[in-house]
């Protein structure tokens, strides 16, 4: 992942015409795809929006998808400020789960709501930060590059997950591959229960609290890595390991707090997934989320604000490109996770390629505009 | 362990190593020249569908394999776009490799073919066959040495041969010609490559080329000789798998094969071994051996085992103006 893409371009450029241009390119390659299959993009696209924003139901569903990968889009957004690529997040994510739902598993039949879920939620980002801190601690002490290992961890994270539910935690005798339900103290609740308290009528969804604890992360990522002395230390570590290290900082705990950070954010997940939504451990849950984490980011350009409206984005188009499977036939869900690589390709891979064009039509621009405000 | 037993076991050894032999040696020829390949993957994800449509629409085995072929150097090439021409980064362009090919060949699948996203069957006349059909019958009188021969190494197709053949050639390519010299020298140091004033991103995008061609073959040989028809996500991690049997093998290719044949027999193990339960350990989980070739990759890069040193401009794009 690379840093801000050109001096080409001046900065409000950089930061709001580049971005919606790359998205633009992504949006029109994939829309080109929608048509070559024989099918109307307006068409797609207008059912897309209903099914994502028209409806409160709809909206309670984009805003689920959205939580979760709010989580998973700050984590590749941390490990990229302190200067790694964290592409662990599936598998930190799974672990995290695994946490939430082993507390969950173990207490919740004699603990109360109070302290499960607070217990579940820590255990998650435990679990997660330490499938993260492992790859962490192996770049920087034993210099394993830190994109291989996480890539590793995401298959152990998933076979670890089959070996517990198999062998262990599936109820003797049952087929399906999945854990016995939680007690209820384990459940976090729901929005329409917690908006039914507030005498406010909503639809059912799997909307549940977690999505303010994501809204509390993405504050808290952006008070920790802009206003506290170790997020400057960890960005100082990201921009210029060398620099940062004659500064006195020292780069190898950085990068074992950024990963542990990281892989804590990924797990939360589980808080969304298992203890939200399923109340059961079961294969599956995290299905792509991390590596849709990492479009978020590159959308987002790593800051907390952008995360957020592009995790709303991306909860649009898997909840909209659901709507759109029903209703259009030949439609599939798969289109999405397309555009999600056309995203990725465009807005992470290709802005070298397309911001010097940008440049060079917003020269072209300027130069038939008068000057004054051409600098406005 | 009986004499069948051991000759089914190097049989679908060698069978389920083929895949990663020809995909470890596409991302040995790209990170070898300093470009990191995470898109494995999906090139070969991609070649797969490629080779399953082309097979099952025209009937030809030598148009499924150029078509292959032909998507995976493309994917490469878009891959070295955005990397060697321009400053892009190599894993986040992986990344979109893997997550576009994964998407794309579903939907082209229902759109053309309206099964789910699978492509029809090829016929077996587009399938490869067996190379020497009649070897495993003839031999099978020999106790002992007949089925393990037989069966175990000659009842293959020419796909399993010509990836086993390609081992000694990258070597041969990488390590004794002047190709293979500036190739190498240009993933260490390219700075030093330019200034011999031979072109680094002409050297990058051969290497992505036979990276594109042997993803190809990887892709195919899914299709046209493990099964018949492409199905979604049908590579199912191989890609990872390559990559991590190419840094078990430390970037070179004879290390890449052992590592291939070692990940593909833990791959037949865990199949031969489900449910049996084996001296002195008892039941051994799949899921354990399923995970071991990464516990494995990651341990030897801990440096617990030996070291494994990267090529040294790695993932590093090249630029003249630095």
């Amino acid at each position: 992942m690379s840093g801000a893409p050109s001096q080409i371009l001046p900065r409000w450029a950089d930061l709001v015409l580049l971005p919606v241009v790359c998205l633009a390119v992504a949006l029109l390659v994939a829309g080109g795809v929608v048509a070559l299959v024989g099918q109307s993009p307006t068409e797609v696209i207008a059912v897309l929006v209903y099914g994502a924003f028209g409806t409160a139901r709809g909206l309670s569903y984009t805003l689920y998808y959205a939580t979760t990968f709010v989580f998973t889009g700050l984590a590749v957004a941390v490990a990229f400020h302190g200067g790694l690529f964290n592409i662990g997040g599936e598998g930190q994510a799974i672990l995290g789960g695994l946490g939430t739902g082993l507390v969950a598993l173990w207490w919740s039949a004699f603990l109360p709501v109070w302290i499960m879920l607070p217990l579940m939620l820590v255990a998650g980002a435990l679990f997660g930060m330490v499938w993260a801190a492992v790859p962490g601690y192996l770049q920087a002490y034993r210099g394993s590059h830190v994109v291989i290992t996480t890539i590793m961890f995401n298959f152990i994270a998933s076979s670890l997950l089959v070996y517990l539910l198999v062998n262990h935690l599936r109820p003797t005798g049952s087929m399906s591959v999945e854990s016995e339900p939680f007690a209820d103290s384990a459940k976090l609740p729901a929005m329409h229960e917690a908006l039914a308290w507030l005498g406010v009528a909503w639809p059912s969804s799997p909307l549940n609290l977690s999505v303010l604890l994501a809204v509390l992360a993405a504050v808290g990522v952006y008070l920790f890595l802009w206003r506290t002395r170790a997020g400057y230390h960890l960005r100082a570590v990201g921009s210029s390991p060398g620099a940062a290290e004659y500064a006195g900082i020292r780069p190898k705990r950085q990068i074992m707090l950024a990963m542990a950070v990281s892989g804590a954010l990924a797990g939360m997940v589980g808080m969304n997934e298992i203890a939200g939504v399923n109340a059961k451990l079961l294969l599956e849950f995290v299905s792509g989320a991390g590596f849709t984490g990492i479009a978020v980011a590159l959308m987002g350009r790593n800051h907390p604000v952008g995360i957020v409206l592009a995790s709303i984005l991306f909860g649009a188009l898997f909840q909209g490109g659901a709507e759109v499977a029903f209703e259009v036939r030949g439609f599939s869900r798969e289109m999405v996770v397309m555009l999600q690589g056309f995203i990725v390709l465009f807005s992470g891979a290709m802005v070298y390629v397309i911001a010097p064009m940008v440049g060079w039509l917003l020269t072209r621009v300027m130069r038939l505009l008068p000057t004054g405000v051409a600098r406005g | 362990m009986d004499d069948s037993l051991l000759a089914t076991l190097v049989a679908s050894t060698l069978r389920l190593a083929t895949p990663l032999i020809f995909c470890a040696l596409a991302g040995l020829f790209s990170e070898r020249s300093g470009v990191v390949d995470i898109g494995l993957e999906g090139k070969m994800l991609f070649a797969a569908f490629a080779a399953g449509a082309t097979g099952a629409v025209w009937g030809s085995t030598t148009l499924a394999l150029m078509a292959a072929i032909g998507v995976a150097v493309t994917l490469s090439w878009m891959h070295g776009l955005a990397c060697v021409s321009h400053r892009g980064d190599q894993v986040v362009s992986g990344v979109a490799i893997n997550i576009i090919a994964a998407g794309l060949t579903v939907v082209l699948g229902i759109a053309w073919f309206a099964q789910g996203g699978q492509t029809p069957a090829v016929s077996n006349a587009v399938r490869i066959q067996a190379a020497f059909p009649q070897a495993a019958a003839s031999l099978s009188g020999i106790p002992w040495i007949g089925p393990l021969v037989g069966q175990g190494l000659l009842s293959h197709n020419p796909l399993v041969y010509l990836a086993l053949a390609l081992v000694p050639l990258s070597w041969w390519l990488l390590f004794k010609t002047r190709f293979g010299l500036r190739l190498r020298a240009v993933g260490e140091n390219p700075q030093m490559v330019d200034a011999a004033g031979v072109s680094v991103s002409r050297l990058r995008y051969g290497a992505l080329t036979l990276n594109g061609i042997l993803c190809g073959l990887a892709g195919s040989y899914l299709v046209l000789a493990q099964s018949a028809n492409f199905s979604p996500n049908m590579t199912a991690g191989r890609g990872f798998m390559a990559l991590a049997a190419l840094i078990f093998g430390r970037w070179y290719p004879v290390g890449t094969l052992w590592a291939c044949l070692l990940f593909g027999f833990l791959d037949a193990a865990a199949i031969l071994l489900q449910g049996v339960p084996l001296p002195l350990v008892g039941e051994v989980p799949v899921q354990i051996i399923q995970a071991l070739p990464y516990v494995l990759t990651v341990v030897l890069l801990a440096g617990f085992i030996g070291t494994a040193i990267a090529p040294k401009a790695l993932g590093r794009p090249y630029s003249k103006d630095r």
